[in-house]
């Protein structure tokens, strides 16, 4: 009983703030909002025995959603919040998507005959979830690594503002850096 | 808590987000909305886990939803960024090049 009221509740905050995500005019309350969705979903996790998945998923969240606050101050030229504007496009065309992709999924949930639970859960989810990381599943995480590290190679490159090649040339081979200000020994 | 309740509310949370991604003019709204898509995907996953087959398998492939989470945001962040760099904007109709 305590479980339902518990799942229902996180269920009703996750969609109401995922809602109002696109609903609030302030861009930073929509960051919380979508943080809010995160972390009661991240909860909700945790009801099913996925305690390192649940933290995980609220820990990094919570993190991401200060990034997206620290950009949004970065680079919102104005505030919403001080002067309204819509700012979408195909609005009906969303809505349709959105709702029908809504009814087609819970439709899908409600009616597939879904079978039998195949086997019982491990004792300890996350200790078996390390063991399988560490074992059988390893060739995952080795992909992932590279994803990861190609991930932040290429986000610093696209995020750079000037590299070695504006200093330097394309082939690299400029004696003096072509610098906006001079710098170094000497300056 | 059952398997059709928890995939009901992850097929809302896709359905919004669906509809963010596709209405959204501003590039970090349309970022959130994907997010919000792959926070339902989530949450299917994990009920298809717990009330189908709670192995490891099922956890593993959580892992790899949440890095292609990370990786669609920082890689969204950087293209942004350039885009305000380069284009001056953060809006989607503004970047309409980037189609083609």
């Amino acid at each position: 009983m305590l479980e339902a009221v518990v799942f229902w509740s996180l269920s009703t905050v996750a969609v109401a703030a995922g809602i109002a995500v696109f609903v609030v005019d302030s861009m930073a309350r929509a960051t919380y909002a979508l943080a809010v969705s995160f972390v009661a979903v991240g909860l909700a996790l945790l009801l099913v025995e996925l305690d390192y998945v649940g933290l995980v998923t609220v820990l990094m969240m919570v993190m991401e959603m200060a990034v997206m606050a620290v950009y949004m101050i970065m680079f919102m030229g104005m505030n919403p919040a001080l002067m309204p504007m819509s700012m979408v496009h195909g609005h009906r065309t969303a809505i349709v998507a959105g709702v029908g992709s809504f009814v087609l999924l819970a439709a899908g949930a409600l009616l597939v005959p879904w079978p039998q639970r195949r086997s019982q859960p491990a004792p300890d989810a996350t200790v078996a979830l390390g063991d399988a990381l560490m074992g059988s599943k390893m060739l995952v995480m080795m992909t992932v690594s590279p994803v990861m590290l190609a991930t932040i190679i290429a986000g610093v490159t696209l995020a750079s503002a000037r590299t070695r090649y504006d200093r330097l040339g394309d082939d690299l081979d400029r004696r003096t850096p072509d610098d906006p200000q001079r710098g170094g020994v000497g300056r | 808590m059952t398997l059709e309740s928890l995939l009901v509310v992850a097929s809302a949370l896709f359905g919004v987000g669906l509809y963010g991604a596709l209405s959204q003019q501003v590039v970090v709204m349309v970022m959130m909305g994907l997010e919000l898509m792959l926070n339902g995907v989530i949450l299917a996953a994990a009920a298809c886990w717990w009330f189908l087959a709670p192995d490891p398998t099922g956890q593993v492939l959580l892992l790899v939803v949440i890095a292609a989470m990370t990786v669609e945001m920082a890689m969204g962040f950087a293209v942004a960024i350039v885009l305000n760099r380069h284009a001056g904007t953060d809006m989607t109709d503004m970047a309409a090049e980037l189609s083609r």
